[in-house]
């Protein structure tokens, strides 16, 4: 599968649209299990690390502070950033698009003379498809996280945030290392398992050979302090170290909402971001690294500050805060929607209800126009955000304007501008939401054949007569939600 | 125009709405939250919290120092290690060990093949259970640390933070910092948790309490 490159240079699957991508993925049933396991096991956990501090909710406030600050001075904070690192021995690029970003990363690469170079998971590079660029330019991008390397092998796309290869299960893993691991470089070893131990050391084996001589690295960044220069990347594998530390060269793609005022706001974020991300207290490794240091690490350190979007973001008042997203999942994994049809669904390289507000803001509303709809308004999304993002509020905000794009542009047949017109006016009231779907799940299960419904009863039907609908499932995502939130929720 | 003018000329005229009078680093960002979390001792609760990650931590009082490294190191058939320079002489066991140092820089290489590394650390952090890295005195460059499948990280009780900010307070963000916290990880294959991907597999600590406290 390869991606198309959205109007502004976002990889975005614009096709089939959210309701038909999810209908295909509910039919998965392995999918959905999968799925299940991972978003109950990681919330748990969640949970747990969470409720351990007393002062979660003092930290969640500090950290929506901070990012709403630095997002109110942003081209302060980036010019701070862009002295800091440049006085300490690095190099700062500007990338207004995906393409440009690219071209950056591709030149810079060519310079070294590298053919092969290695990656960190990096949500910012996959936003703008670099390695489709690089292999376009001759260079092979080689993933060095595990769950990367596993979809890298198998030709495929992330599903999660966190764990980008959960729609895969062991056995096809050590088909996929078995198979394809030879042809980028040390093959799997004979008589491989399907033991999770036996397929990370296949990992271990097949990318330390890589890292040994590994010339030139890219990576993303978690955050990046203005005041000192400081970029650090927070990770579990020590793939990531490797990568900072091993190579000559070492280049960072970084959207610009990334930047923090101080060195010091890590003490808020280094809390947050583990322990609603993994749930661990602390992610075993965190690297920070401020520029060059001669006899330590790369000798070349470049910074490219992306846009792509998010200028645009920044524009909208209402939309702005979904710039906060640290990018812990934490959302994906309460998310009723998100764990009946995965994240592919979402077409995006950011799924579940971020990936709802912010691929449309990126690419434009225009073009991702279901997605603010990928939604059942429940707002446990918004509960867990560890920087108070209220997707909620922004989620209906892009609804009317995805309404409005549509009708004004007529782009598609009035038909569907007037279903979600409907959906939006049953949508945004939560208590309406719960009475239109015990509806819908009573009656749709009536009507389904197949598991396919042609025509929603009730407000749904205008949504139904221009997509054909899942079944509801038995129970409704909300009667779901209360039943499962009484168990394990504060 | 230049990229750089032009997405800070796209930012500022996105922040139309932000009031002039508001300025850039005199936010009142509300930090009510505790600069510490820890409520028993530092040591016993950094040695409880780095057991949690399967890390093993052993208490011992200075004057031991030797002797524990020496016996951790029998313990796992190790009769060499990579020493980084300012590792304290009177911490090394004496017998058939042979220190192997970094002058001229070894390989990675080099390095992956010697299979152990000693080292001290900048601070510890006792909640998160964390000992954090500053490429100092018995630390050594990052590699040193990084690329051996065995890390013995001798931590001075004193070292120990009691929470993340009190431990940021603490570091030179001009150093490369690295963050340990148990050996590395992964959940990806079905979420199932398998210690040690690519960065040291095995990792004990040692907490020196000095003498007086033991
Ligand atoms: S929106 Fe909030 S909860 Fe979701 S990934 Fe971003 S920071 Fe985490």
């Amino acid at each position: 599968m390869t991606g198309a490159m959205g109007a502004r240079g976002v990889v975005f699957l614009g096709s089939p649209a959210f309701p038909d991508a999810a209908r295909t993925a509910l039919a998965d049933d392995r999918l959905r299990a999968n799925l299940r396991r991972a978003t109950t096991t990681i919330r748990d956990k969640r949970l747990a690390a969470t409720g351990e501090l007393d002062d979660w909710e003092e930290l969640r406030a500090a950290g929506e502070a901070i990012k709403r600050h630095t997002l109110r001075h942003l081209p302060y904070y980036l010019e701070r950033l862009e002295e800091s690192v440049t006085a300490a021995g690095g190099t700062v690029h500007w990338a207004a698009d995906a393409a440009e970003a690219n071209r950056i990363v591709t030149e810079l690469i060519r310079a070294t003379g590298a053919t092969e170079i290695l990656k960190i998971k990096s949500m910012a590079t996959q936003e703008i498809g670099l390695n489709e660029a690089l292999a376009d330019a001759g260079v092979t991008a080689c993933e060095t996280d595990l769950a990367e390397l596993i979809v890298q092998l198998g030709e495929d796309r992330p599903s999660h945030i966190l764990v980008p290869a959960i729609h895969r299960n062991r056995g096809e893993i050590r088909d996929l290392f078995a198979a394809e691991m030879g042809h980028w470089g040390r093959p799997a070893p004979e008589g491989l398992t399907d033991e999770p131990a036996a397929l990370a050391e296949a990992a271990r084996l097949h990318l330390r050979e890589k890292f040994l001589r590994a010339e030139v690295a890219v990576s993303g960044a978690n955050f990046a302090c203005a005041d000192t220069g400081t970029v650090a990347v927070v990770e579990s594998e020590g793939n990531g170290r490797m990568c900072l530390t091993l190579p000559e060269t070492l280049i960072t793609v970084m959207g610009i909402e990334k930047v923090l005022p101080a060195f010091t706001d890590l003490e808020v974020f280094l809390q947050l971001l583990p322990r609603s991300s993994t749930g661990e207290r602390m992610n075993p490794y965190t690297s920070l690294w401020t520029g060059t240091t001669p006899g330590d690490g790369p000798s070349a350190f470049h910074l490219v500050l992306l846009d792509n979007g998010r200028t645009d973001t920044l524009a909208d008042e209402v939309g702005r805060q979904a710039l906060h997203c640290i990018r812990c999942s934490a959302c994906l994994n309460v998310c009723p929607v998100y764990e009946r049809t995965g994240g592919h669904a979402y077409g995006s390289v950011y799924p579940g209800p971020i990936g709802a507000v912010l691929t449309p803001q990126l690419v434009g509303v225009e073009h991702a126009s279901s997605l603010p709809f990928a939604s059942t308004l429940c707002g446990a999304c918004y509960d867990a955000c560890p920087v108070r993002i209220n997707i909620p509020e922004v989620l209906t905000h892009l609804r009317a304007k995805a309404v409005e794009a549509k009708a004004g542009h007529r782009r598609l047949p009035t038909l569907e501008a007037l279903a979600m017109k409907g959906a939006t006016a049953v949508l945004v009231s939560p208590a309406r939401l719960g009475l239109a779907q015990r509806a819908a799940s009573l009656g749709g299960r009536l009507l389904s054949r197949r598991g396919r419904i042609g025509r929603l009863p009730g407000p749904f039907r205008g949504w139904s007569d221009t997509r054909d609908t899942p079944a509801p499932p038995a129970e409704s995502f909300r009667a779901w939600w209360r039943a499962n939130r009484a168990g394990g929720q504060r | 125009m230049s990229t750089r003018d032009t997405i800070l000329g796209r930012a500022r005229a996105a922040l139309g709405d932000v009031p002039p009078a508001e300025r850039p680093e005199e936010a009142p960002i509300p930090r009510g939250y505790r600069r510490s979390h820890a409520d028993v001792p530092l040591v016993e609760l950094f040695a409880e919290r780095v057991a949690d990650y399967r890390a093993t931590v052993t208490v011992a009082p200075e004057h031991q120092a030797a002797r524990t490294v020496g016996r951790l190191l029998a313990d796992r058939g190790l009769t060499r290690a990579v020493v980084p320079d300012g590792f304290p002489d009177a911490w090394l066991p004496g017998g058939t060990f042979t220190r192997l140092g970094d002058a001229p820089p070894r390989t990675p290489a080099e390095l992956d093949g010697i299979g152990a590394v000693l080292s001290t650390c900048a601070v510890a952090i006792a909640v998160t259970g964390t000992i954090v890295l500053d490429a100092g005195p018995g630390q050594g460059r990052r590699a040193l640390t990084l690329l051996p499948d065995y890390h013995l990280c001798v931590v001075r009780a004193e070292q120990i933070a009691g929470d993340v900010p009190e431990a940021i307070a603490l570091l030179d963000p001009t150093r490369p910092l690295t963050f340990v916290s148990g050996p590395s990880a992964t959940s990806d294959i079905e979420l199932d948790r398998v210690e040690g991907v690519h960065g040291p597999r095995t990792l004990d600590v040692i907490i020196l309490t000095s003498t007086e406290e033991a």
